[in-house]
């Protein structure tokens, strides 16, 4: 009886998204999640196209003006159509948000992994500069930074990724000391490979998709934080639209028009919560214990 | 345990020290000139230089540094470049303020959210479960200038219950229309921070096998709970509680502006709009002390919690 | 005959995964008389364990419970929650077999112990703890007073068995359900256990439902023995009977997997496990010559070898004391040849198997392999040497790198060390996965869709890719079901035979050395007290640890419990000395040729 050969030994395609479904399918919240989360993303991508006005134009006759046909969503206080600015904040918060969290991700990470990897005295070192950066409270660090730089865009990016850190250094050490821990990565070692390739080959993509899921929800995190930061007043300066800047602008004309500050507020809401959702259905896979693999 | 106590309260000298370095470092990085900023575009340079040297600026890096942590460790914190006043004495004037917002949120966001997330966790996968976990992710999905606003808004302005300036004192009445609504509105995404932790906790903790044998024994279903398992659950509830207090900060700052209540959030973006910086380096000390004092407290409640730790 | 004391009838269990029932349990019926211990016996899978929960009504919501639970007059399926409450604990008692998790860590023992008699007695808090004081006497726990208001983590494994067994009779229950009470226990403390559950059922005249996988606990210890396997029941028979004359072809197949210490008397190799699934006919198998190579240079030759880890504590963290691992381990393998190191938990067994691997860094002694002094390679030099000494671990689940294909974690070791490239690394996968009984074709899979014993297999192919001259086996086959077992050590036997391997055999299962072994080395303490061939090490056993722990084995033939001695109580004392501590010197002595004793005093 003759056997079928494998063809290769490379991981199989449909594996991943095999696994990626079954991950979603874990905690069905998270399609909810995903999609919620593609629309805002899909609408940033296509404001030029999908923005009524220009965002910046100003029109002083039509300040604070009720949602009408011509403007969904009603006006500002410099009579500039809301809904093409929320279009266009989206941008920005999704842009600072996503490259500060992939930035963070990416370097957190790495100190997490060889922090967790080398042990002994690298690792409490690193541990111990990273303990200190989160005793800052991060919104305040945030602040302090962008204050003393300048609210420009890789500023503000610089600032939120500098917070997160610390945080995604935590999340990638723990999983790689308990993995380290695991007989395959012993066998690793006793079949002689090298530092580099176990932690490339056998401990990162086992801790992966817990760095994933917290990406998601950093992610969340840090659009809430710009938006925080700009409504502060340190956002990215006007009159670039941010969402947190249209509720600055709101909350000091809130007995004029409510819409100012609800539109933005409730953008932001639905982003933050739709990436919350994400994460967290995720998470429910990512756990090893629910896995069965622990 | 006493050596666990000292070895924590050294490294939060450690951090201490380290936290001061960097806000001194970070302060000076800016660009311009700080005496500048502050006299004007008009100023004279005899004026400038005249500035600078009351500000210090004029000495060697390490001799400001020196001076500073001397004068840190003393608690002279430097005199306010706008009002003058002694970092100190401002700051310790609205502390009070911060301190009773912080405690009342805490409250409220414990007794709503250990509950909840109990319950949750013992109902799980069912319907309050679901209700439960989604709330909560609502709740701290909220950003909190934003539920600020909606609280200010709707029952403040549309239904005025309260005031719009919660800075009145006097009365106890008074002083509860103060702070019910900033405390209402942290102490809500304290709770769903709270629910969350809770109910990921006892989940965990109910799983454990102590928890079976307590049911084979016959122990009361109440009991294996709140006796059993919630004092386990506590451990890791403890421990998320000092990473959150850093969001429960930033939280209060932008509900303190909101709702224009004196506290230490007004008066460190007071500080940034006016480029005072020695009071900004005075705030970024007081708020890593808080830091590192209430992650030290959670330590040790954590050691008196758990007798693994505590007879080390 | 008196009434049953438990009476289960058409018993059927089955779990809600995935909108389907699964049937777990199915027509399941037996009774257990007053004083009488019935053992349920199967392999993973066999719903031994889901039986005894159902009996407590402590499965989880998602599960189905059907039939008849009856004690003594009472129908325990139709109780109301509240009620069942109080049998638990009261009327019936169960124990678990992880004792290490068993207890909740942040209450005292004597509150956990006292807690049964609160609820169910009514005492006060303090009548409680004084008679939980008398049922930690009756445990034998010494020095129970002042342990009363210990914590758990206080205590070894065995004793906090001890302790949970205390709760479970606090009440005087009818009935005691033990679910493998003994399986995370080493051999003597599982004597030990036994032993007192034993004399407290004479005492109390108590029934036991006692749950295992090891055939030698069933015939120590029950009157009568039901065989499970896939939920059903195979045959239910007083012990004797089902040891002697059993009926059903599965118990006969379960028992001839099962080692017996004595069968390789008189054979001079080790011997194959006679597995016949089908027929279950029992014929031990001599392999026709030996596979050792007695001329050349023995492959590792270990000599003075220490291992001793620093513990620093207090506030500058200075070495306080130093856990003594591995004390001067001498010996030596040849090619072809199986040494097996016996001993139970903390005697440096698998620190040894790790130092000769190089995985933990010994503080003295030297290691020579194939002639090469370990201790003087680079660690360049020690890479390639590396690739003739291979290790196969123990839990077959976290031994494989869960995201990586089986057929990419076989290749690896030999692409990385440039033996393969990947392009002939595939057939070189598919060679090894035949050689030890799998098929090519699951190369392509995942870790998780293989059991256990497959798993284990495919290690072994992974050892094998670099084509070793020696395999250490720390306890490769102690997590395996009874049948896999048998089949993975005639595998690891068969290669033995066809590859001139040499395999370093840790385990603390006697009975399996016994077969596997050519000869046997017993470690206590870190050191070797009993070094020899393997039939002059247990038929003439010298050093008194060597013979207590032989006599602590429990045999798989009832005829043979009287010969079961009282046993001692204490425990294995600590790896752990002072920082100033110097090792007394040891004296040894020839007892026959190649069979060495350390002297005892």
């Amino acid at each position: 009886m003759t056997v079928a050969a494998p063809r290769s030994l490379r991981m199989p395609a449909r594996y991943l998204l095999r696994s990626a479904l079954n991950a979603f399918n874990t905690n069905k919240t998270s399609w909810v999640g995903l999609v919620l989360f593609s629309l805002i993303a899909l609408a940033a991508l296509l404001a030029p196209l999908l923005a009524p006005h220009d965002p910046i134009e100003q029109n002083v006759l039509a300040k604070l003006r009720p949602p009408t046909s011509d403007h969904p969503l009603g006006t500002d206080s410099f009579g500039r159509d809301i809904l093409s600015r929320l279009l266009y904040g989206a941008r920005v918060s999704l842009v600072i948000g996503f490259v500060a969290t992939l930035a963070a991700m990416a370097v957190g990470s790495a100190i997490g992994l060889f922090a967790g990897w080398y042990g002994h005295r690298f690792d409490a070192l690193v541990m111990q500069v990273m303990d200190v950066l989160l005793a800052f409270p991060s919104l305040i660090l945030g602040l302090l930074i962008v204050a003393m730089l300048g609210p420009s865009m890789t500023n503000i990016i610089a600032a939120i990724a500098l917070t997160s850190v610390p945080a995604f250094a935590r999340i990638a050490r723990a999983p790689t000391i308990a993995v380290k821990q695991r007989e395959y990565v012993e066998a690793c070692r006793a079949l002689g490979y090298s530092d580099a390739r176990i932690m490339l080959r056998h401990i990162l993509p086992n801790i992966f998709p817990e760095i994933l899921v917290m990406g998601s929800l950093w992610l969340a995190n840090a659009i809430r934080t710009e938006a925080s930061l700009a409504f502060i007043g340190l956002g990215v300066k006007p009159p670039t639209a941010t969402w947190g800047g249209m509720i600055r602008e709101g909350f000091e004309n809130i007995l004029d028009s409510a819409w100012l500050t609800l539109a933005p507020g409730f953008a932001i809401l639905v982003v933050v919560f739709s990436l919350n959702l994400l994460g967290d259905g995720l998470r429910d896979a990512v756990d090893p214990r629910l896995r069965g693999e622990a | 345990m006493a050596a666990f106590i000292i070895r924590r309260l050294g490294f939060a000298v450690v951090t201490l020290l380290a936290v001061l370095t960097l806000v001194f470092v970070l302060v000076r990085i800016v660009p311009g000139d700080p005496a500048q900023v502050i006299l004007g575009d008009q100023a004279s340079r005899d004026a400038i230089l005249a500035m600078r040297v009351r500000l210090g600026l004029d000495r060697p890096l390490w001799a400001q540094y020196v001076e500073f942590l001397s004068g840190a460790v003393q608690g002279n914190w430097g005199a306010s470049m706008v009002t003058g006043r002694p970092v100190i004495e401002e700051v310790l004037r609205v502390l009070p303020w911060t301190i009773e917002l912080t405690c009342a949120s805490l409250l409220l966001g414990a007794v709503i959210g250990v509950p909840l997330g109990v319950w949750a966790a013992v109902r799980r996968n069912r319907l309050t479960d679901y209700i439960a976990r989604i709330a909560s992710l609502l709740g701290l999905s909220f950003p909190p200038f934003v539920s600020a606003i909606l609280l200010l808004f709707g029952f403040a302005i549309l239904v005025p219950l309260f005031p719009v300036i919660s800075a009145t004192t006097g009365s106890i009445s008074a002083w509860w229309q103060a702070i019910a609504l900033p405390a209402i509105n942290l102490g809500l995404i304290t709770a769903a921070y709270i629910t969350r932790v809770t109910r990921s906790a006892m989940l965990e903790v109910l799983s454990e096998d102590y928890v079976r044998t307590a049911r084979a024994k016959g122990v009361p279903w109440h009991v294996v709970i709140w006796r059993h398992a919630l004092r386990n659950a506590l451990i890791p509830i403890i421990t998320v509680f000092g990473l959150y207090l850093s969001i429960l900060i930033g939280n209060s700052v932008l509900t303190e502006i909101v709702f224009n209540r004196p506290g230490l959030g007004k008066l460190i973006v007071g500080a940034l709009n006016q480029r005072d910086y020695t009071m900004l380096q005075g705030m970024m000390v007081i708020y890593t002390l808080i830091v590192v004092l209430v992650n030290l407290a959670t330590d040790l409640a954590y050691a008196f919690v758990d007798p693994r730790i505590k007879l080390q | 005959m008196t009434s049953p004391v438990l009476s289960v009838c058409d018993l059927a269990v089955s779990f809600r995964l995935d909108r389907t029932w699964q049937s777990v349990v199915s027509d399941l019926s037996f009774d257990i008389g007053a004083g009488e211990t019935v053992a349920i016996v199967g392999e993973s899978g066999s719903g031994k364990s889901v039986t005894a929960l159902a009996v407590m009504r402590l499965l989880p919501v998602n599960a189905r419970i059907e039939g008849n639970i009856a004690l003594a007059d009472r129908q325990l399926l139709a109780l109301r929650e509240e009620d069942m409450r109080r049998v638990r604990g009261n009327e019936i008692s169960m124990i678990f077999q992880e004792p290490m998790t068993s207890l909740n860590p942040v209450l005292t023992i004597g509150f956990q112990i006292a807690e049964a008699l609160i609820y169910h007695r009514g005492l006060s808090r303090h009548q409680a703890e004084a008679e939980a004081l008398r049922i930690l006497d009756r445990v034998r726990i010494p020095a129970a007073r002042q342990r009363l208001h210990d914590y758990p983590h206080r205590f070894s494994g065995g004793m906090r068995q001890r302790v949970m067994i205390a709760m479970a009779l606090a009440c005087r229950p009818k009935l005691l359900i033990a679910d493998e009470p003994t399986t995370s226990l080493d051999v003597t403390t599982q004597a030990q256990i036994l032993t007192l559950i034993k004399a407290l059922q004479d005492e109390d005249g108590m029934s036991v439902l006692f749950i295992t996988h090891d055939m030698g606990v069933v015939a120590e210890i029950a009157d009568r023995v039901l065989v499970l396997r896939n939920g059903r029941k195979i045959e239910l028979d007083t012990a004797p009977s089902v040891f002697a004359l059993p009926k059903h072809p599965y118990t006969r197949s379960l028992l001839s997997a099962v080692p017996k210490l004595g069968d390789t008397r008189g054979h001079a190799t080790p011997v194959h496990f006679p597995v016949n699934g089908t027929t279950g006919v029992s014929a031990l198998t001599v392999p026709v010559t030996s596979t050792v190579d007695e001329t050349s240079r023995p492959v590792l030759e270990v000599s003075g070898l220490t291992a001793r880890f620093d513990i620093r504590s207090g506030l500058v963290r200075r070495v306080t004391s130093r856990v003594h691992a591995i004390e001067n381990v001498s010996f030596s393998i040849r090619a072809g040849e199986t040494l097996a190191l016996v001993g139970e938990s903390g005697c440096g067994k698998s620190t040894t198997g790790r130092s000769v691997l190089r995985l933990v860094q010994p503080t003295a002694g030297t290691i020579i392999f194939d002639g090469t002094d370990l201790g003087k390679l680079t660690r360049a030099e020690l890479r390639t040497v590396r690739r003739r000494m291979q290790m196969v671990f123990q839990d077959p689940f976290a031994s494989l790198n869960p995201k990586m294909t089986v057929g990419a974690a076989i290749a690896e070791p030999m692409v990385v060390h440039g033996l393969a490239d990947p392009a002939t690394a595939l057939d070189r996968v598919a060679a090894l996965l035949f050689k030890v009984g799998l098929t090519p074709d699951m190369a392509s899979r995942f870790p998780h869709e293989f059991s256990g014993g497959q798993r284990q297999r495919l290690c072994i192919a992974r050892a094998l890719g670099l084509s070793p001259l020696l395999i250490v086996a720390d306890e490769a086959v102690s997590a395996l079901d009874v049948s896999i077992k048998a089949q993975v050590i005639n595998l690891l036997m068969n290669l033995q035979a066809e590859l001139g391997l040499a395999y370093l055999f840790i385990s603390h299962d006697i009975a399996v050395v016994e077969r596997v072994s050519h000869r046997i080395a017993v470690m206590y303490l870190g050191e070797i007290v009993e070094i020899g061939p393997r039939a002059a090490v247990i038929e003439n056993a010298q050093h008194p640890y060597t013979r207590k722990l032989i006599q602590a084995v429990p045999i798989p033939d009832p005829r043979r419990r009287a010969e079961r001695r009282g046993l001692a109580n204490e425990e294995i004392p600590s790896p752990v000395r002072p920082a100033d501590y110097v090792s007394p010197p040891r004296t040894y002595r020839e007892v026959s040729p190649g069979h060495v004793v350390q002297e005892w005093h």
